[in-house]
């Protein structure tokens, strides 16, 4: 790596005289100039640089937002509707702020599904998706705490479900969640805390996002057909072809984001999130966001208490079962380079894992769907079956396919399949 | 073959200008936005003039008002007072201005009171405060001394003190900024 005498030289003589200190420019020439890269990505491939551009800026619109905003429970919501109205552009800065939360998770739901589909968690790159999983807590963890932010009856109620569901914990539960919340109901500490963690967070996904593209740069990218590079055929350098096709790929990302933002802000935001918090009110319809739906259709799954038949010593209350599955269902992603044992990565050559991956997303959905509806009638059974089909798919059909699917030959190299 | 080669140079040139021109607006369309947010908000803006009633405010007296966040002295002149900053002279002071160019009507100085040195607030507004040695205002920081036209007249201070942008609603309601 650095260090090593650097035969290379930069026109430029300041460039020289800072790589010859410290090696960024030849890091970046390596690391996104030349460096090899499959010659057959597809359009999934576009995602990361996607989500990293979602990240920036998040963070960007969340500090000149943080010029603005009170964090007390008395000013926050007020605070948030003078920036609204009065700042310059204030409407703008939390309009993108707000929506592009919703882009950050479509995109990085999207690169997931392309780990999921191609097999990219698969040996050797177990660990940047390790990585990625650590990657979407923080962010699902980052999000909750925004939304709570505003201190709107949605802000307030959603975080006094959320939060009660520690005290599931046997024991400590109770003391558990006085201590999260800093009082016996959520109020101001609450809300300040949650600022604090919700301005921390991002910079603790930058340096995840760091650890993840440096494990990527060591194994180098997977491709659609499962089959590593051979040959300097396979593979073409990373700048222009992917810098390109990354900037074009974002650009159109980013029109659909800013059509949101301009012309229909408000289209994923629940009416009770412009009422101000009300600890005497429950609103009628606690709905988390929209990316949150599927695990919250989970938690809400359970309904029956085990005990121990013929007594009424509970082991396991439906509350505590719902908290497990929902905690459950994210943490298993972290086993999957291990629970699915197939020799072969890409879905492109494992007809059945394909379908039943569709399966899944099909599960997904009917776990949003299920998720957005108060828990009566239809809604209850779509959750059920969502929540069986994704336990089922991870636990049992994907290490039972491992070992027992036929799959498909698998392409001889990259650039034969390409060349046709 | 030469001339194909520098036709594509020369396409390749164009395409290059425009791109990056065009990646310079767009960079710049998205950075203003963020840039004057920070810029005063419109309630901050709506704070900017302030009216004052001087009805109650007899002739030697004098009265602080808040604008903008910062004080201004209203001070209700005697014909003596008025007397004493009129005439020649003017043109040596360190920052020369005439009594006349610094007053809309003469019994009504309108002064921010701010120190042009560092920024504390001259004495002499409120009776019993030290005036200093020209009748004006006294600035105990450093020891600016300023004349009963608000122009600084010995000690650290650059410059006169500041004459806002005021005006006359009625006798009785002056409107500063």
């Amino acid at each position: 790596m650095a260090g090593s005498a650097k035969t290379e030289k930069f026109d430029n003589k300041t460039i020289q005289w800072i790589n010859d200190r410290l090696p960024v420019f030849s890091m970046m020439q390596d690391e996104y100039g030349k460096f090899p890269t499959p010659r057959n990505f597809n359009y999934f491939w576009n995602f990361g640089a996607i989500a990293m551009a979602m990240l920036g800026i998040m963070i960007v619109t969340g500090i000149f937002l943080a010029m603005h905003y009170v964090p007390t429970g008395s000013m926050a919501f007020e605070s948030i509707e003078r920036m609204s109205r009065d700042v310059n552009y204030g409407w703008l800065l939390r309009y993108a702020h707000m929506n592009g939360a919703s882009f950050f998770f479509i995109a990085v739901y999207i690169h997931i599904f392309r780990g999921l589909f191609y097999g990219s968690y698969k040996k050797p790159r177990e660990l940047i998706w390790i990585f990625g999983v650590v990657i979407m807590l923080l962010m699902m963890a980052t999000a909750f705490m925004g939304y709570a932010l505003p201190w709107s009856q949605m802000s307030g109620w959603g975080v006094t479900v959320i939060t009660s569901l520690f005290s599931a914990v046997p024991l400590v539960g109770d003391g558990l969640v006085t201590w999260l919340w800093g009082g016996f109901s959520i109020d101001s500490p609450t809300l300040n805390r949650f600022y604090a963690l919700h301005f921390l967070l991002p910079f603790v996904i930058c340096a995840v996002v760091f650890v993840h593209v440096w494990a990527l740069h060591v194994t180098g990218s997977n491709n659609p057909t499962g089959v590593e590079p051979k040959s300097e055929k396979d593979t073409i350098p990373f700048s222009p072809y992917y810098t390109t096709k990354d900037s074009f790929g974002t650009v159109v990302f980013l029109v659909l984001f800013m059509a949101m933002v301009f012309f229909a802000p408000l289209l994923l935001t629940e009416p009770d999130h412009f009422r101000q918090f009300d600890p005497m009110q429950t609103p009628s319809h606690i709905v988390p966001e929209w990316y949150f739906l599927p695990f919250y259709a989970i938690l809400r799954a359970f309904t029956l208490d085990i005990s121990i038949p013929f007594t009424h010593i509970v082991l396991l209350t439906a509350k505590l079962q719902g908290v497990l599955a929902m905690f459950g269902s994210i943490l298993l992603l972290l086993f999957l380079p291990w629970i699915d044992t197939s020799p072969v990565r890409s879905a492109r050559c494992r007809p059945i894992y394909k379908w039943c991956l569709m399966l899944l997303v099909v599960a997904m959905v009917a776990l949003g769907y299920a998720g957005a509806k108060p828990p009566e009638g239809a809604a209850v059974w779509f959750g059920r079956a969502g929540t069986f089909y994704y336990f089922l798919h991870f636990l049992v059909i994907v290490p039972w396919l491992g070992k027992n699917e036929k799959t498909l030959p698998l392409p001889k190299s990259i650039h034969e399949e390409v060349e046709d | 073959m030469d001339s194909t080669l520098k036709k594509g140079g020369n396409r390749r040139d164009f395409l290059y200008l425009t791109a990056s021109a065009m990646g310079a607006v767009s960079v710049g369309s998205a950075v203003w936005p963020l840039v004057d947010s920070m810029n005063p908000a419109a309630d901050t803006l709506a704070m900017a003039s302030t009216e004052v009633d001087i009805s109650k405010v007899e002739v030697g007296q004098a009265i602080t008002a808040v604008w903008r966040g910062a004080p201004v002295f209203i001070r209700h002149r005697t014909a003596e007072e008025i007397t004493s900053v009129r005439g020649d002279g003017w043109q040596h002071l360190r920052d020369p201005q005439k009594d006349e160019d610094r007053v809309k009507k003469a019994e009504w100085l309108i002064v921010k009171g701010v120190c042009t040195h560092l920024g504390c607030i001259p004495l002499g507004t409120k009776p019993g405060q030290p005036r200093g040695d020209f009748g004006g205002w006294f600035c105990p920081c450093h020891g600016s001394h300023y004349d009963i036209s608000g122009r600084i007249r010995k000690g650290p201070a650059p410059k006169n003190l500041l004459v806002p942008t005021y005006e006359f609603v009625t006798d009785t309601l002056v409107r500063i900024g």
